[in-house]
């Protein structure tokens, strides 16, 4: 009984810290193309953001330095997709492709340029990262049954931005729920016209959007590099910018939604491993790859409307100009 | 600027304003070179020969190119039909993953003549399959196509994975492999080829599957531009309403042309599975699917250019080996950054340059007005 | 219904002019030498207007006259190329909504714009929400809804999704949105063109309580009646200029009719005698219904025989173009039916425009650019739209290149179409050669029946002539024609038999002997219908 807990804490506990870049990842999706412009581009911003947040950790030996410049450079990628989208009325698709190929191979050079790893970054200390802390009175529950494993494994034992993370979501429902911006971000995203003949800027609020989708995969890519783990290596992203879309689009658009996919997406992953091997009944031996596969699976069946509607914002994907 | 600015004549649209995105993304490659701390201009050069220089610099450089012919017109078929199909990585690997099937089966029991066209239908057909499903989702559902590709491109790899490591991998082998296959399921290289003819090249991974590229090219500029199918298909990129007035059926387009797409992008399982590695094995697509949409974009989505584009890639691809060699600070992930660039301006933000042309062309007009006239 | 804020003196009313005006109160609007040009088009020459302070004016006039385009100036949507805008008797500058809205303008757009997701109340909050957070504001705003709505008569449930709404609805919510602004200028575009009857009186009695609050009103419309009824002065715009300003009690349906049409040179193309044939093209009670449940073609029945040219005439927007769609096969009748050369087409047994073509059906279709030719295709491919498939142009599956230009060339040698280049892009030629090549199209296949939508639009009148001698031609040779058009010349001209559609559906039938300019435009703006219609009708304002 205590094994199985053990196992339950640690599965879920492992939930979480998967999960941790997919929902910041989502969130960040979500303002882009509530507004309207689609971003396939979290993959790259992720990646362009842990590699310098990693490189300027390994430099300043401060974690929140890094942070600073991981958001930094993710703001920079959002910046220039903003203005290939909204000022040029570029193709979206294209430039998120453009922008991803653009991280995967800069990080790579930029890294083997300055360290000489092959694409790696130095390890980083422990002050350098941001490293799990425990829970206040972690040490007077540890004796109780369910509850001590639970509050210590589970609740606590997390880094900051896990934390930051699961924070987020509410943050994010309430700012485009409950907000003047908000009104006016969902506004745009399906009727831009509507914004437009009320007097505000449609470029302006769309620039915001994209910015904040930029600090919010700079997070992301910050915790992946030097929270998660201890420096940056190469494609250390492996797709999780396109799960997120894919938890984005699963939780149709909306926070809690994105948090939820996102958490069943990080459940998967961590019993992927614990599957391995093990027998199911009537279906014989699970392959390890199936279960990655789902995250993908789901997002497809969903877009085909076997699993309920899943309707993007309308005016998502075209660019918006004044055409009469 | 409230004046009516004279249109650009069409072979600035056409030829100049490419032009002038391909340079600008070379031109912000060589600051990126320049800020690691080598020199663009060796680089170029260390490029050029690497690429061009002798014949086995060439024979990799169309052997890569035949690939990037392959995704280009792959992209380039669907964007004629209006489509943007990004699953070139999936549809390839699903198409090497026929080749290797076939030839794994028949190997011992058929001639090279039966297994050739069997391999060729393998790879175009596996590749039009794993195409046909988001199209049908496009066609019928409404699911946008080009999140449904990127997803079928994760789902490719991970089948590619499973396959590999519990099904089909070599008896005792320590890497997800298949085993070899016999030489009857050999492509001939083109150095073996040209003996006969007399001509004597270092051996290259380059074989066959290059005629299949030239023959592809042609048939896409038969059926696109002198086809009734062509003609449909392009009036639905260009026109949804001009399609219906004509009789086009939008969801047959859809399909065919995403069927085709698919089909095209497989044939890079021929190339790399029957034509080099002999062998199934993981990875072998490389990044060609994704910059295949880099060599449709810059190559006008016609054949000529993509064969242009396609060779340029396949220049930077060899050069940039080399050139990995003999400046260890620019590794071929620079590749990847040049053709981001390229993809970026051809693609993203393709009119920049045209206000820069349009006010070159009215200083240039008010000047010799008879010339510019067109 | 003259406004009593205003001293007005009128001059007597047979010139009919208004000379001098002593007002309290500068006018609410004075628009001096507008003009503007979207390239070759001059949608605006030289509009001066002056709408009085609390008044109700109208402004109208025909699809293409310029109304909208100056009612988007005024609303900063487009700034005019030269000319001056003055509110309340001072010059303004409006280069963007926000300005004009700062002003105190606000507009109701004949499209509605608004968010389908939203609540009513989160619509007429957009842009002016009261604060960063949403519930503060939102308090105040249901208070000052509920107020209006009290005023006003707007009733709408503020938490009501616009999604589920009805059109009438809708417009209150426009309304209100432009109200909530404190908006002291009303602009409506079109407002009654989607809304019933009832609706429509709602509206005016919204419109009347607003005017004695002192809001002043200019309502565009191409409605007769409801200038007649609502508003104090009237300004009739004609290709891009304003062409008459007069008192609304001074004038009637009959003169503005005149004025919206303006005389025209009659083209006196010979028609010839007429010798009709068997009936080719017949509907019985054709019906259509969108996705949104609205009717858009009523219970239409008409006969065209061989020889016969039938022309639809009403203004844009009244079915004419489903209609066309619908006879062309590019949608299915939701009921009743047609029959094309003996061929039945129902909701049972739809068609496609591949197989009406098969029949011998050809169309010219209204939107050139959209659906008659492909403007990125060299002028031998749209030479070949709708026909891609016939056997005379290709060989063993191929298009043979040849006989594509080669057919092209005779087409343009036949109806001297320039430049005789069939390589050249489609978009490269002028407005009047690209429907001369379509029209070549078409008529080259010698339909038995052909519909033909606007062929004239944006044509030059040396292209109008030789169209209409074409399509003469091919009603000699025995074809029957459908044609719709906005042109009454153009109806006059070509037609034997006009029929006149309002709100979807056929609201009078006259032969073109008892056909005049008059009876055509007064039938067209529903001003007075030979037949009155049941009052089902949806959309139409008997």
């Amino acid at each position: 009984m205590q094994d199985a807990l053990a196992i339950v804490v640690l599965i879920l506990s492992a939930t979480l810290r998967v999960a941790t870049p997919l929902i910041l990842g989502a969130l960040a999706g979500l303002f882009s193309e509530r507004s309207g412009i689609i971003d396939i581009g979290l993959e790259g911003k992720m990646l362009a953001s842990a590699f310098a947040a990693a490189t300027v950790a390994a430099l300043s030996n401060s974690a929140w330095i890094a942070l600073a410049a991981g958001i930094a450079v993710a703001g920079l990628f959002a910046l220039v997709h903003g203005y290939a989208c909204i000022t040029q009325r570029g193709n979206q698709v294209v430039s998120g492709i453009a922008l991803n190929m653009l991280a995967a191979g800069l990080t790579v050079v930029l890294g083997n340029a300055w360290f000489h790893r092959g694409g790696q970054t130095p390890t980083l200390s422990a002050e350098a990262r941001f490293m799990p802390s425990d829970m206040p009175g972690a040490a007077a529950v540890h004796d109780l049954p369910v509850l001590g494993p639970l509050y210590e494994g589970l609740i606590g034992g997390h880094n900051l931005i896990v934390y930051a993370a699961l924070a987020a979501v509410p943050l994010t429902h309430w700012v485009v729920g409950r907000t003047r911006f908000g009104l006016r971000l969902r506004a745009v995203g399906e009727n831009p016209q509507a914004v437009d003949t009320a007097g505000i800027s449609v470029a302006w609020l769309r620039y915001r959007a994209v910015l904040l989708c930029g600090l919010l995969t700079g997070i992301a890519g910050t915790y992946l590099a030097i929270a998660q783990n201890a420096g940056f290596s190469r494609d250390m992203t492996a797709g999780q910018g396109y799960i997120a879309l894919a938890a984005l689009i699963f939780g149709k658009w909306r926070p809690y939604g994105a948090l939820g996919a996102s958490l069943m997406f990080g459940l998967l992953d961590a019993i992927a491993i614990r599957l391995q091997g093990v027998r199911v009944v009537g279906v014989g031996e699970v392959p390890v790859q199936l279960i990655q596969a789902l995250p993908y699976l789901l997002t497809v069946i969903l877009l085909a409307g076997f699993i309920g509607k899943a309707d993007a914002p309308k005016a998502a994907g075209t660019p918006y100009g004044k055409e009469r | 600027m409230r004046g009516a600015r004279a249109p650009l004549p069409h072979w600035v649209d056409v030829g100049l304003i490419p032009l002038a995105n391909v340079a600008s993304a070379l031109l912000i490659a060589g600051v990126i070179v320049l800020a690691i701390g080598e020199n663009p201009l060796s680089a170029v050069g260390v490029l050029l020969a690497g690429a061009l220089g002798d014949s086995e610099g060439i024979g990799y450089t169309l052997y890569y190119a035949t690939n990037f012919v392959f995704t280009g017109l792959a992209v380039a078929v669907a964007f004629h039909a209006g489509l943007f199909n990004i699953g070139g990585e999936g549809q390839a690997t699903l198409g090497g993953l026929g080749v290797g099937l076939v030839l794994l089966a028949g190997d011992g029991h058929l001639p090279f003549a039966a297994l050739l066209p069997l391999a060729l239908l393998a790879a175009t057909g596996f590749g039009a399959a794993w195409a046909l499903v988001p199209a049908w989702l496009q066609a019928y559902r409404g699911s946008h196509i080009v999140i449904t590709t990127i997803m079928f491109n994760f789902l490719a790899a991970a089948l590619m994975v499973y396959l590999m490591v519990n099904v089909l991998i070599a008896p005792g082998s320590m890497s997800p492999e298949s085993r070899e296959f016999g030489p009857a399921a050999y492509l001939p290289q083109m150095h073996e080829v040209l003996v006969p003819l007399g001509v004597k090249l270092t051996a290259t991974p380059l074989n066959l599957s290059v005629a299949l590229a030239a023959a592809l090219c042609v048939f896409v500029w038969l059926l696109l531009w002198h086809t009734p199918f062509g003609f449909e298909l392009r009036t639905a990129g260009h026109s949804a309403a001009a399609a219906v007035y004509a009789g086009v059926r939008p969801r047959r387009v859809v399909m065919i042309s995403m069927c085709l797409s698919g089909a095209i992008a497989g044939c890079v399982g021929l190339n790399e599975i029957m034509g080099v590695h002999h062998r199934l094995l993981l990875n072998f697509t490389a990044g060609y699917g994704f910059a295949g949409i880099a060599v449709a974009l810059m190559g006008r989505n016609h054949p000529v250019g993509i064969v242009l584009a396609g060779l340029l890639f396949g220049i930077l691809s060899q050069g940039g080996t080399e050139l990995a060699f003999a400046m260890p600070a620019i590794t071929r992930d620079m590749i990847v950054v040049i053709q981001g660039l390229v993809i970026l301006f051809s693609g993203a933000l393709p009119q920049l340059s045209r206000p820069g042309f349009e006010w070159l062309f009215a200083v240039l007009s008010r000047r010799a007005p008879a010339l510019w006239n067109a | 219904m003259i406004s009593l804020r205003n001293v007005v003196t009128l001059r007597k009313p047979r010139s009919g002019r208004l000379e001098e005006r002593t007002t309290a109160r500068p006018p609410a609007v004075e628009l001096r030498h507008i003009d503007k040009r979207f390239g070759a088009v001059h949608a605006n020459r030289d509009v001066s207007l002056s709408i009085a302070a609390g008044s109700i004016t109208g402004i109208v006039g025909e699809n293409g006259a310029g109304k909208s385009t100056l009612m988007s100036i005024l609303y900063g949507f487009y700034e005019a190329d030269s000319g001056e805008i003055l509110i309340d008797g001072i010059p303004a500058v409006i280069a963007r909504p926000a300005d004009a809205i700062a002003l105190g303008i606000g507009m109701v757009h004949q499209h509605f714009v608004l968010v389908d997701t939203f609540t009513v109340l989160e619509n007429i909050m957009l842009g002016a929400e009261g604060g960063g957070l949403l519930r503060r504001g939102a308090l105040a705003a249901r208070e000052e809804v509920r107020r209006l709505e009290r005023e006003y008569g707007l009733r709408v449930d503020p938490d009501a999704r616009v999604a589920d709404l009805p059109v009438g609805a809708l417009q209150r919510v426009e309304i209100l949105k432009a109200l909530y602004r404190r908006a002291r200028l009303l602009i409506l575009d079109e407002p009654t063109g989607v809304l019933t009857p009832q609706e429509t009186d709602q509206l005016f009695r919204i419109l009347s309580a607003l005017r004695s609050n002192g809001t002043t009103i200019i309502l565009i419309t191409h409605k007769l009646r409801e200038i007649m009824a609502v508003t104090d002065e009237v300004y009739v715009m004609r290709a891009g200029a304003a062409v008459a300003h007069r008192g609304t009690a001074e004038t009637d349906s009959v003169e503005l009719a005149e004025l919206m049409v303006g005389r025209k040179v009659r083209l006196t193309v010979d028609k010839g005698t007429v010798r009709f044939g068997a009936p080719a093209l017949v509907a019985e009670g054709l019906t259509l219904r969108d996705e949104r449940g609205v009717t858009r073609v009523d219970n239409v029945s008409f006969c065209v025989r061989a020889g016969e040219i039938v022309a639809i005439a009403g203004v844009s927007g009244n079915g004419q173009s489903e209609l066309l769609e619908l006879l062309a096969g590019i949608r299915p009748p939701t009921a009743g039916r047609f029959t094309a050369n003996g061929r039945v087409i129902a909701p049972e047994t739809p068609s496609n425009p591949a197989d009406m073509r098969a029949i011998g059906v050809s169309h010219i279709p209204e939107d050139r650019h959209r659906s008659g030719l492909v403007t990125a295709f060299a002028a031998n491919e749209s030479a070949i739209l709708g026909y891609q498939r016939d056997r005379g142009y290709s060989r063993w599956l191929l298009l043979i290149k040849h006989k594509l230009l080669r057919h092209c060339e005779r087409l343009m040698e036949r109806f001297d179409v320039r430049p005789r280049a069939p390589m050249l892009r489609s978009a490269n030629f002028s407005g009047g050669n690209q429907q001369k090549l379509i029209v070549a199209r078409e008529l080259d296949r010698e339909p038995k029946v052909l519909l033909v939508g606007q062929p004239t639009r944006g044509v030059d009148i040396g292209a109008i002539e030789f169209i209409h001698r074409q399509l003469l031609q091919r009603r000699d040779a025995g074809c029957a024609i459908l044609l719709v058009s906005v042109e009454l010349d153009e109806v006059m001209a070509l037609a034997d038999r006009i029929l006149v559609m309002c709100g979807g559906g056929v609201v009078g039938e006259l032969s073109a002997e008892e056909a005049d300019e008059r009876k055509l435009g007064l039938l067209m703006a529903n001003a007075q219908s030979l037949e009155l219609r049941a009052a089902a009708a949806v959309g139409a304002v008997p």
